[in-house]
């Protein structure tokens, strides 16, 4: 079996793919192309079941496809927990399942490098805000580096195929992939530091600044001194609960987006999408463009919550959308093979005898994301609940300072919003750091007066309401904090 | 408002904004069908006749018709593809309807396609007459389809292999 999409509107992916080479899954010889992840690749070649519960022995697969969710855990190489949803693959790699509860190694036959690293602002991720903010500190003239555990810089930009909305100066009408591009081109151009395909394992409040360690595969270990921080993590997507939504089939829609867009390997055959957000509605489109036969959309709320437009982009094609309707169960053994749908009264609740069952592979969970901030909180930045952002941010100003000193933030990590206004925030982010080490202020005061100005379009839509509510919390709470 | 909430607009939710009969028999037109206040402007800045008019970034765009040439520019480069332009003025009986197409493979020009309508049903039949592929992959297929059908079709589907029409 070979699930790979050779023929594509958007993206040439024949062109993309790098040479092919084989791994050793569980023994077996498995095809691969050079740029693929791990995780992929056993996708594109049928495997679905990653791993196995701890306690259930109950099956695991592919789920967020960013390295956040713990699904994909395999030994590789004799290494366990590695994530192979964000490990490139390599000629002769040796992949195999792991018990669920691994032992670490008796005898680590690799050498590990040991790199310090100095600099002033260390920006933790790579997305549309930590990218913009690395640039916006570049050109203010901020000694910066940053850091991105993906084996691509881009975040999510990468599997956004569709246009953007917005304004010029948010690169409205160019498609995210395109985007992503212009950025990391400007990033090569600029000569910028960055640490990729690391993850920060840690991060500590040391004198006046911050110890952060990361760590590239198992070759290298990086102790970065900086003396400030601009967190740009980004967000994990939500599950949802019903009986079955572990089983393989199962996917975060933006994990499935990542496979099919970023990787070019075909989901499924029949897919259901759960919720008609915006991400519900765009990735749904987005199957169709790849292939798969979306069997509907169901929204538990009496209407759409994205825009119409996205609606109507899939209705015309012939995707139903199903308001008031959500999934009961999902149906299979090793791997989803059916879902069972139910009609909801005005209180939520399931109305008995409206289940019918659907035959699909696929099932993809749009059902919101929260914010990615446990480097914030390990740091002690104060949180607050803040059901309009998402869930737990860091307290922090219009500026995007939190409660401690020479620590921002930026995107989706400071509440679940879109690419452009992370973009616009990682630039204010910027400039506020840029203002308070008082280097070049008077161009970052007009940079952040700039991107205010931007950002401020950006939300004057009726949909940024609910951002809006939550973003006015934060900052009340803000000032009470800074008041004492 | 029709049936927004189940995601299809429909010509009644469009009756203030649409072109006038007089305007449609004089050639083709844009039609926009974007009623939300969505932060977004690439149609009115691409539009090199000022026909599009938005007074502010989230303000739904409206068309000048009397400034509108039917050139079909905005067509492709709206991001939510909610720009389509008509032409009724294409044959004693047919119209015609470009819509903006992102799958693959392309139709054929001359290819015979079932016409849906804003719902995915199935209204008919159409001929492609022409496709216009741009460089950012959205390309633009124009189909004639029966006049009156003209304001109901705003996608297609290829036949499969064997389908009659």
């Amino acid at each position: 079996m070979d699930s790979r999409i050779w023929q594509h509107p958007i993206i040439d992916f024949g062109e993309r793919k790098g040479r092919e080479i084989y791994f050793n899954f569980n023994g077996k010889p498995i095809k691969a192309y050079e740029g693929e992840t791990i995780a992929a690749a056993l996708y594109a070649s049928g495997v679905r079941v990653f791993g196995r519960s701890i306690r259930f022995q109950r099956p695991r697969g592919w789920f967020c496809a960013i390295g956040k969710c713990s699904s994909c855990l395999m030994k590789v190489d004799g290494i366990p927990n590695v994530r192979t949803c964000i490990t490139l693959v390599k000629d002769g790699m040796n992949v195999e399942y792991q018990d669920p509860r691994p032992n670490l190694p008796e005898k680590t036959e690799f050498e590990c490098e040991h790199v310090k690293v100095e600099t002033d602002i260390a920006v933790i991720g790579g997305g549309p805000a930590g990218l913009s903010a690395i640039l916006s500190l570049n050109e203010l003239g901020v000694d910066s580096l940053i850091i991105d555990e993906n084996p691509w810089l881009g975040g999510q930009l990468i599997k956004q195929t569709h246009k953007f909305f917005g304004s010029k100066a948010s690169y409205a009408g160019i498609r995210g992939i395109k985007i992503a591009e212009i950025l990391l081109g400007e990033l090569r151009k600029e000569n910028v530091k960055s640490l990729e395909n690391s993850s920060v394992i840690a991060c500590y409040r040391e004198g006046k600044g911050f110890k952060i360690t990361a760590v590239k595969g198992h070759s290298t270990l990086y102790e970065i001194d900086a003396k400030g921080l601009l967190v740009a993590t980004g967000a994990m997507e939500n599950m949802l609960a019903f009986p079955n939504n572990d089983l393989p089939g199962v996917c975060g829609a933006g994990g499935v987006q990542t496979l099919m867009n970023v990787y070019g390997v075909k989901p499924g055959e029949n897919a259901l999408m759960v919720g008609a957000g915006n991400v519900g509605l765009i990735v749904a489109y987005q199957l169709a463009q790849a292939g798969v036969n979306v069997k509907m959309i169901v929204e538990a709320a009496p209407k759409i919550g994205g825009y119409l437009v996205h609606a109507a982009k899939v209705r015309r094609m012939g995707i139903p959308i199903l308001t008031r309707h959500s999934i009961k169960a999902a149906i299979g053994k090793d791997h989803v093979e059916g879902a069972v749908i139910t009609k909801l009264d005005e209180n939520w609740n399931p109305i008995e005898g409206t289940e019918f069952e659907v035959e699909v592979d696929l099932i993809c969970l749009a059902v919101g994301l929260t914010p990615s901030t446990e480097i914030l909180m390990q740091i002690g930045c104060e949180h607050a609940y803040v059901p309009e952002l998402g869930g737990h941010v860091a307290i922090h100003d219009k500026f995007l300072k939190t409660t401690l000193d020479n620590v921002y933030l930026a995107g989706d990590v400071s509440g679940i919003e879109e690419a452009s206004t992370a973009m616009m925030e990682g630039k204010i982010a910027a400039a506020t750091a840029a203002i308070d080490m008082g280097v070049n202020v008077e161009k970052a005061e007009n940079l952040r007066k700039k991107s205010l100005h931007e950002l401020e379009l950006l939300r004057s839509s009726p949909f940024s309401k609910r951002v809006i509510t939550g973003k006015e919390k934060v900052y009340s709470l803000m000032e009470e904090i800074s008041c004492g | 408002m029709g049936r927004l909430h189940e995601g299809v607009i429909s010509v009644e939710d469009l009756k203030d904004i649409l072109p006038p009969k007089e305007r449609l028999e004089k050639g083709p037109v844009a039609i926009i069908e974007c009623i939300e206040s969505i932060p977004c402007d690439p149609c009115s800045l691409v539009c090199k006749q000022g026909a599009i008019i938005k007074p502010s970034i989230s303000t739904p765009p409206r068309v000048d018709y009397d400034k509108c040439i039917g050139c079909g520019a905005c067509v492709p480069i709206c991001p939510g593809l909610a720009i389509f332009m008509v032409d009724y003025t294409y044959s004693e009986d047919k119209g015609l309807v470009y819509l903006p197409y992102e799958f693959t493979p392309l139709p054929e020009k001359g290819e015979e396609v079932i016409a849906l309508n804003r719902e995915g049903k199935e209204v008919g039949m159409a001929e492609v007459v022409k496709v216009i592929t741009y460089p950012d992959k959205t390309s633009v297929v124009c189909i004639a389809v029966d006049k009156d059908l003209v304001m109901e079709v705003r996608f297609f589907r290829r036949k499969e292999n064997g389908e009659k029409g």
